[in-house]
């Protein structure tokens, strides 16, 4: 992924994020997480980066 | 609980009989091989099983007619094969209604169906539904033609103690109270056990949050024996509800309680129809229905740490409680029945060491424990116990609207046959084998002849052999030999060769399988599944 790859997906993800309302960020958060993981295939590195993303989070 | 002005066994579909307590006294106080306390349907089951092997019983029970309400209603299809050993499946398949198939919906639409396991092999279906009411009748059908059971009713035990070598049991019914010795007592009453309470012990383990009201009704309603599991409906939104068709027009409907709902006022008659007509209305249901019969439960994961308690083994709930997710409550009593059943009727008879009595808490705690797994999962799934499970829940059902594969996270994962791996009693396996059951699992069905495998089955333990000269070489007054064609539908489930042989238990488990057996292998296994071995 190029860097502007990754820029296209971080704007999607702040619009989307914006447009389904407070109530519901989470849920869409985790939808998206499952819909990608299994796009994936590797359940092994999903739970690594599940993780990952699990640190530094009250940094 | 039943509609005002009903009693508790006033039901619409089901005649109640009544038992006296008993009225010869002379013989009250004789002792008994083994008494069982509880005439449900797993102490029902635990005397019938005993009784089959020609082992004398008393079982008490302080009611003066069945349970009321129709409780467990699923049977699975190894019970099936409990039952047919008892002698007493008939009327079940004549009664219940098969099924293999159940549908998840999310909001109104379909996002699961799933299919248990089932094919032209199997003799039973995976699963059966029929009212516990009938489910006791038919075991007491059985009992009533068994003249090695005494049933004694309105019958409760108030003491229980250790003698030397026997139980002592204080018994009162209406007529008086009396003391009976047993050599053995079987703890068959249920789940707030007072033999239980009078041992000291405890049932360990887990308290779900979610509660649900399970209520029958009574509707001509159309549609197949499938169990259908409604997530967010909406007549229940965040809620959960669960609906199984019954024998006699009779459908239950189990929804799940509001956090913070209150459950006084829940299962208040008005209420429970004002709720079961939200649910009747989601299904498209418009015609007339009648209230029969309402209960409320929670799910738990709760069990002893060990079955045995010097000559008293607990069986059924009891012993454990699980979640009704698995539909395994039920089922595993008549299991852990059937189980301590050929060991005790075994060990009477001198055919076993006592010590094969120690088998019995590793294997059916370990079938617990196995259902405790799974029945978390689901109940985890039913009823999320923080925000993260509920919110990954509701994630998973609102990508199934779209995703097919995040529907399959509602499937219950119900009927998994549990295998008894670390029994003292089952023997490692032979690593010759590619596929088929290993030891300790129940033996698979297959087609032999015009009937079944399981047909083949003598009365305590088979040996299942290709080779008639092995048959010949061994012989056992308890073990009766099969010898079964090589290349056959049998040969292929059991990944059977030429030499192949299995040893199958009374219960149906695998005891032990061979590559290349010998009458000395063959012997050997029969003492260790009895016992003999460490004497």
């Amino acid at each position: 992924m190029t860097p502007g790859e990754v820029e296209t997906v971080y704007e999607a993800l702040a619009l989307n994020l914006d447009a389904v309302g407070a109530t519901r960020r989470e849920l869409f958060l985790a939808k998206l997480a499952l819909l990608l993981s299994y796009d994936l295939g590797d359940a092994d590195r999903v739970c690594l980066r599940i993780e990952e993303a699990a640190r530094n989070i009250d940094h | 609980m039943r509609p005002a002005g009903r009693a508790e066994t006033d039901s619409l579909y089901f005649d109640y009989p009544h038992f006296d307590a008993p009225k010869e006294r002379s013989h009250l106080d004789a002792p008994a091989p083994v008494a069982i306390v509880g005439a449900g349907p797993v102490g029902m089951t635990a005397a019938l099983a005993l009784a089959r092997d020609g082992i004398a019983s008393v079982i008490f029970d302080a009611k003066s007619t069945f349970n009321d309400g129709s409780r467990a209603i699923c049977v699975a299809r190894q019970s099936y094969y409990i039952l047919e050993r008892l002698g007493a499946v008939a009327p079940f398949l004549e009664k219940s209604l098969g099924w293999t198939t159940g549908r998840s919906f999310y909001r109104g639409q379909q996002i699961l169906e799933f299919r248990m396991p089932d094919s032209p092999r199997e003799k039973y279906r995976p699963m059966y539904n029929i009212e516990q009411q009938y489910i006791e009748q038919y075991l007491w059908d059985a009992i009533e033609r068994e003249p090695l059971i005494e049933a004694r009713w309105q019958s409760e035990v108030t003491a229980i103690d250790d003698l030397a070598d026997a139980v002592r049991l204080t018994v009162r019914d209406p007529n008086g109270s009396y003391d009976i010795s047993a050599d053995w007592v079987l703890a068959a009453d249920g789940a707030r056990s007072t033999l239980r309470k009078m041992r000291g012990l405890k049932l360990k383990g887990e308290n779900y949050e979610g509660r649900y009201v399970i209520a029958d009704v009574q509707m001509d309603h159309d549609y197949p024996t499938i169990r259908r599991a409604l997530f967010d409906p909406d007549c229940r939104r965040g809620g959960t509800v669960l609906v199984h068709k019954q024998p006699d027009n009779i459908w239950r409907i189990d929804y799940q309680l509001r956090e913070g709902e209150n459950e006084t006022d829940a299962i208040a008659e008005e209420n429970v129809r004002t709720s079961v007509a939200a649910v009747l209305a989601d299904l498209g249901f418009t015609g007339d229905w009648e209230l029969e019969w309402w209960s409320v439960y929670s799910a738990n994961t709760l069990a002893l740490d060990d079955y045995r308690d010097g000559r008293t083994f607990f069986i059924g709930d009891s012993a454990h409680i699980v979640p009704i997710f698995g539909v395994r409550g039920l089922n595993n009593g008549l299991a852990d029945a059937q189980n301590i059943a050929w060991k005790l009727a075994r060990v009477i008879k001198g055919q076993a060491a006592e010590v094969l009595l120690d088998s019995y808490t590793p294997e059916r705690r370990g079938a617990t424990l196995d259902v405790f797994a799974n029945a978390s999962k689901s109940a985890r799934f039913m009823t999320p116990p923080t925000p993260g499970w509920q919110l990954m829940r509701n994630a998973a059902l609102n990508l199934s609207l779209t995703h097919p594969f995040a529907g399959e996270l509602a499937n219950p994962r119900q009927m998994t046959p549990y295998t008894y791996a670390d029994s003292p009693i089952v023997l490692p396996d032979d690593p010759g084998f590619d596929g088929g059951p290993v030891p300790g699992a129940p033996l698979p069905e297959a087609r032999v002849g015009d009937g079944y495998l399981s047909d083949c089955l003598g009365p305590g333990f088979t040996l299942i052999t290709f080779d008639p000269g092995l048959a010949e070489t061994v012989a056992d007054s308890d073990l009766a030999t099969v010898v079964l064609q090589p290349g056959s539908e049998v040969a292929e489930v059991l990944a059977a060769g030429l030499g192949s042989a299995y040893l199958v238990r009374p219960d149906g488990h695998v005891a032990s399988r061979w590559t290349r057996p010998s009458s000395a292998l063959v012997c050997e296994a029969l003492n260790r599944s009895l016992g003999k071995d460490r004497k």
